[in-house]
């Protein structure tokens, strides 16, 4: 056990390639915590772990020993999270469990989008930070005009901002005194019950699920029945240790300390992030405040592309649900695509992770239908029907009123931006419920529906305010719209896979958009193609695909036949990407590109 | 080439394979004044078909296409050809950059009024790993005809040379019934030929067994190849039966005379997809005569996406 003065838990915040992963490496390295020969073997496979890991990691820690200038030994615990900003509320629950950051900056590309999304998520923390400016040894750099902009855009102080060369090492040995001198000790009480907060947890075939932990008040030791407050779960610790990085056991933990315990936990699923760790026996009485457990918001059906690959689906899922408490699915049929998984996600980008995943990691190919949120259906019979998949709505005959998910969406941009992002806000039905201004940065607030969120509406903030906002969303319950659903036809047969849910005024903008956008995705065929967009019975838009008019090799002697031949046979690989509707052939990415809207 | 060379080369081979009493020997002769002055050799030596890569009849163009003649040279060395062999042929590029419909008809007029008995008519092909591919993928390749007008200059290159009696016999070749190329037309109808020197192709039936023949691209590599082992051939490749009937069935449909659909699933009775030629059929893309299978005037013009269709 570690006395409290001298611990400092602390989080580096920094835009990719700014240097976060050099600095860790060398703060590592002086503090001898790995020896020099092992240095980079040692990181490089942490790092390739949390790669492996990918998004279903949420943080990595890293315990340092120091022997400050003060002539006392410090522990730091460095605990690392992914920079996706997608992902800010696994981020901002990192930050929780540390006091302080370290906030590096390029010194000559200056404050960019990510850092500020993830420092704000520092100070909301109530975290001391610690400004640190990197690769001062360029010809490039500018710590001055950088030091200026982080007072002017983030505000806060950056008049004893460190001056640092990750790469050449200069700087280092002032990093570790500002941590030790500027960041705050936790606090905590050794002789209270055990009060240990779950900051996150993965796993690991060998030991099981790995639960990283933070005492905050009580010991922790090898051995001890433990309960988890929320899910109520009894364990006995086989294993209490930290990371240097590599695991190493130890025999207690105590306050303000940073660690991981195993205990024969078998799936992710039966840990909570933010869970309160105490003991069996004499443990406390009133839990951390905890976080509300992460639920998924955008569901999606994923089908194979092939349906004979549909039980390799079911397995890769069933691998990847393991170590991702987040991530949801059950079996649903199309009409139209066979069998495949109707899947629930944190987001948008949770989604596309898991679905490259499953391509990539277990070779399917896969057809993405249009994401959709959870819909409450009131029924004329005073019955309520939860609606995750479109093709699923009721005849509208039972039904009374449609309610959807409604979000509070802060939005902070450059005042640049401002007329961008809130033209973007009210297009997708926001109503305004705050502005203001901080500095040159603008901060609004809107409440919008969560359906005109959850497809593109990040990637068109990032492109209408070039990558210089940061957004943040929280559900806000139900809201009564008139919502219809709209059927794409394709050759005059309904796609299933591409119904959607919109608001009846903007119905046929909607349906017009995607008819054009299917125009450009299907590509021609030997006959022409009507594409039509329609509510109930009605057409509301229409498009036509015209027929092929050319597509011949020019000139195709003796030596090409080969060439000709491998030519063919490469478009019919291109062809199994494909999915057969009557006699038309969609692309898989049509699916979900067709719903882009670049309005 | 020197005409001696071309001698030696033809007696060589008139020495190994025996020869039929109409045998037609075609070469492929730049359009330059230096060749042309040549071509009596070549016509001594036995070659009785000329063809020749004029691509376009205008200068700015010819070096747009990277053409070392100009067009005034071309047509001289073309007059002194016609003067010489029985057949001539030569090579138009069509829907290249910055050219009007108006434009290529015009050329092409001038082109079927020079008393031509044979005309390869090619549209202009942007593929990866040419020069024009580099400048396509860089952005450096503006100008070129959009699909539409593609077709309609494909559809006037029909028209013009149907009128001068010269009507397409393969996708881009057109000729009188008499003067088809009759070495094309082996690749075509899916024959065996022999392809001998660097970066030649052949199809070789031995025992039964149909084998792809190649050899290397670099004549400076093709000769030593030669010098040490006698031979200029790579390891040859089995054709499978299937295979065969893909390629037979891409070449054959190339032909305005079709391919025998017996003969294809022969070789292999999978190799077709009966419900898309059905489906084709009714589109009016292809007919079938019998066993002739073929594609219409509205087929030809998209006969990849017909080979995608029909090749399971």
């Amino acid at each position: 056990m570690t006395e409290l003065s001298r611990i400092r838990n602390f989080s580096i915040v920094a835009h990719i390639d700014h240097g976060k992963s050099t600095l860790a490496d060398r703060l590592i390295q002086l503090t001898g915590t790995v020896s020099e020969r092992d240095m980079k073997e040692q990181l490089l496979d942490a790092m390739d772990i949390e790669r492996e890991r990918g998004i279903t990691i949420k943080a990595n820690t890293v315990r340092i020993e120091y022997p400050a200038k003060d002539g006392q030994t410090y522990v730091l615990n460095l605990i690392d999270t992914p920079g996706h900003v997608d992902f800010a509320y696994e981020v901002s629950r990192s930050m929780r469990a540390v006091e302080g950051s370290l906030l590096v900056v390029d010194a000559s590309q200056g404050v960019e989008a990510q850092t500020l999304a993830n420092v704000y998520q520092a100070i909301e923390a109530d975290h001391e930070i610690v400004p640190v400016l990197n690769k001062i040894d360029l010809p490039a750099a500018e710590p001055e005009r950088v030091c200026e902009q982080i007072e002017d855009v983030i505000g806060i102080d950056a008049s004893d901002a460190v001056m640092i060369s990750a790469k050449t090492g200069l700087g280092i040995p002032d990093v570790l005194e500002a941590i030790v001198t500027r960041l705050p000790a936790p606090t905590g009480d050794a002789n209270a019950p055990l009060k240990a907060m779950l900051i996150d947890s993965y796993y690991d075939p060998y030991l099981g699920v790995v639960v990283l932990i933070r005492v905050v008040d009580g010991k922790i030791k090898k051995g001890d029945r433990v309960r988890m407050m929320k899910t109520g779960g009894l364990y006995q610790i086989d294993r209490l240790g930290v990371f240097r990085p590599q695991m190493e056991n130890i025999p207690e933990l105590g306050p303000g300390e940073i660690g991981f315990l195993t205990a024969s936990i078998k799936q992710v699923r039966d840990t909570r992030v933010g869970d309160t760790i105490t003991h069996d026996k004499g443990g406390c009485d009133v839990a951390l405040p905890g976080f509300k457990p992460s639920i998924p918001v955008v569901f999606c059906g994923l089908f194979p592309v092939d349906a004979n690959d549909f039980e390799d689906l079911r397995d890769a899922i069933e691998k990847l649900a393991l170590n991702d408490a987040s991530f949801t699915y059950e079996m649903e049929t199309s009409a139209a695509l066979g069998f495949g998984f109707r899947c629930g996600f944190l987001g948008l980008l949770h989604l596309e992770v898991i679905r490259d995943r499953l391509e990539r990691e277990y070779d399917i190919d896969l057809i993405t239908t249009a994401p959709s949120v959870i819909y409450h259906v009131h029924m004329r019979d005073g019955s309520m029907v939860e609606l995750h998949n479109p093709a699923d709505m009721p005849d509208l005959t039972y039904v009374d009123h449609i309610e959807e998910p409604r979000i509070k969406a802060t939005i902070l941009v450059p005042d640049d931006y401002l007329g961008d992002v809130l033209k973007l806000c009210q297009d997708r039905r926001g109503v305004q419920i705050d502005l203001t201004y901080a500095g040159n940065r603008a901060m609004v607030v809107y409440d919008l529906p969560l359906n005109e969120v959850v497809f593109d509406f990040y990637d068109r903030l990032k492109s209408v305010t070039k990558g210089y906002a940061s957004f943040d969303y929280q559900m806000t319950g139900y809201q009564q719209d008139y919502l219809v659903k709209m059927q794409i036809l394709v050759n005059d047969e309904p796609v299933d896979a591409l119904s959607t849910m919109v608001h009846r005024d903007r119905a046929e903008q909607r349906g017009r958009l995607m008819c054009e956008k299917l125009k450009e995705l299907i590509p021609r065929h030997m006959f022409k193609i009507p594409i039509q967009a329609a509510i109930g019975g009605r057409i509301i838009a229409r498009e036509t695909l015209a027929a092929l008019r050319k597509d011949v090799t020019a000139k195709c002697y003796g030596g090409d036949a080969t060439r000709k031949r491998k030519l063919l046979d490469k478009q019919k690989a291109g062809k199994k990407k494909m999915r057969q509707f009557g006699k038309v052939e969609i692309p898989q990415s049509a699916f979900i590109n067709a719903l882009k809207m670049d309005d | 080439m020197d005409g001696e060379l071309v001698a030696a080369i033809i007696e060589r081979i008139l020495h190994h394979w025996p020869a039929a009493n109409d045998l037609e020997i075609t070469l492929e002769a730049n359009p330059t004044s230096a060749e042309a002055g040549r071509f009596i050799a070549y016509h001594d030596a036995g070659v009785s078909r000329l063809s020749m890569g004029i691509q376009a009849l205008n200068d700015p163009d010819l070096k747009a296409l990277g053409r070392l003649h100009s067009a005034d040279e071309a047509l001289r060395a073309f007059d002194i050809a016609r003067g010489i062999f029985p057949r001539v042929s030569f090579d138009l590029i069509y829907a290249r950059q910055h050219q009007t419909l108006e434009a290529w008809r015009a050329e092409l007029s001038r082109a079927l009024s020079l008393g031509l008995d044979h005309l390869s008519a090619y549209q202009l092909t942007i593929e990866d790993g040419t020069a024009f591919g580099a400048r396509a993928k860089i952005g450096k390749l503006d100008g070129l005809p959009h699909d539409d007008l593609a077709v309609d200059m494909y559809e006037l290159t029909q028209d013009l040379c149907d009128a001068a009696g010269l009507p397409a016999y393969e996708i881009s070749n057109h000729a009188s019934d008499l003067a088809q190329s009759r070495h094309n037309l082996i690749y075509w109808r899916y024959g065996d030929y022999l392809g001998i020197g660097p970066g030649a192709h052949g199809r070789l039936t031995l025992d039964g067994v149909k084998y792809a023949t190649a050899t290397p691209l670099l004549p400076n590599q093709w000769l030593d190849q030669v010098e040490r082992i006698g031979s200029g051939e790579a390891p040859r490749e089995i054709i499978s039966k299937k295979d065969q009937a893909v390629e037979a069935l891409m070449m054959g449909l190339r032909l305005k005379e079709g391919v025998s659909l017996a003969r294809i699933r022969a070789l292999s009775d999978t190799a077709v997809n009966k419900e898309k030629l059905n489906e084709f059929k009714d589109l009016g893309l292809i007919t079938l005569d019998g066993s002739q299978l073929r594609c219409s005037a509205k087929g030809r013009p998209v006969l990849n996406g017909i080979l995608r269709g029909l090749l399971t």
